[in-house]
């Protein structure tokens, strides 16, 4: 019975969502201005071939320092977690 | 605990081939797909492999965990570092003050498609590399201490 139900459950959660990326439609989105910026200025301000690079490192510099900080944070808190606790242990090297 | 000698000669083998391919992609970043964190991330998968293959007093010995920290550390602050030269140049925040110089990194580009060249894109590829500095880093120690509690929970 209940693996019935759990196919069943399968099947109607996956036609919901085939319905819904049936009506999806890619490569023509309404507003772009900002992308035809981007892809008119973008190699002749950064000096770069790679848009995507010039985005998150030139025009959106300032989120990709935001994100190094949440991996340097995300560091530090695995560090604080598995530091040693008892004293006396000989072979820390931090 | 360590693996059989097969897997430690394998991943010996493997380890430079890893670690020349994630700094070309660090190197790249501004001409191919890829880029400072998702090089960082290939290079910290070799040493990943490596510390795994060894044990872990193995590899203790050979790499300090100070050092790695200090990489770390070192590749965010060469990061906020470039953006904080752009104002003391005057400019802005992240400003691209090495674009289109004809100094280092410094050629122009032509629209439209081309084959690209290495020596382009201003701070870009500084950020590339201090990016992929950190990323290195900062996975391969997250990796080292999760073995180290692993190591004293089975001696225990």
């Amino acid at each position: 019975m209940r693996k019935e139900l759990s196919i069943l459950i399968i099947i109607i959660f996956g036609l919901f969502l085939g319905l819904i990326a049936l009506d999806l439609t890619f490569g023509d989105p309404d507003n772009t201005a900002m992308d035809d910026y981007f892809i008119q200025n973008g190699q002749e301000q950064a000096a770069t071939n790679n848009i995507v690079t010039t985005i998150v490192f030139d025009y959106r510099g300032f989120d990709t320092l935001g994100e190094s900080t949440v991996l340097f944070t995300a560091v530090i808190g695995v560090a604080l977690i598995y530091r040693k606790l008892v004293k006396g242990d000989a072979d820390e090297n931090e | 605990m360590r693996m059989s000698k097969i897997v430690r000669f394998a991943a010996d083998v493997l380890f430079g081939a890893i670690v020349i391919f994630g700094l070309y992609v660090i190197m790249h970043g501004h001409l191919t797909p890829g880029g400072g964190f998702q090089g960082g991330a290939i290079v910290a998968t070799g040493a990943a492999l490596v510390i795994v293959a060894h044990s872990y007093e193995e590899v203790i010995g050979m790499i300090k965990k100070a050092v790695l920290m200090a990489q770390e550390s070192a590749g965010l602050v060469m990061f906020a570092g470039v953006a904080l030269i752009a104002i003391g140049l005057g400019t802005t925040f992240f400003f691209n003050f090495l674009a289109n110089s004809g100094s280092l990194f410094g050629m122009t580009v032509p629209f439209g498609p081309n084959p690209g060249e290495l020596n382009t894109g201003g701070v870009l590829p500084l950020m590339n590399i201090a990016v992929g500095i950190e990323v290195w880093g900062g996975l391969a120690i997250v990796i080292l201490y999760m073995l180290s509690g692993i190591g004293k929970k089975e001696e225990a």
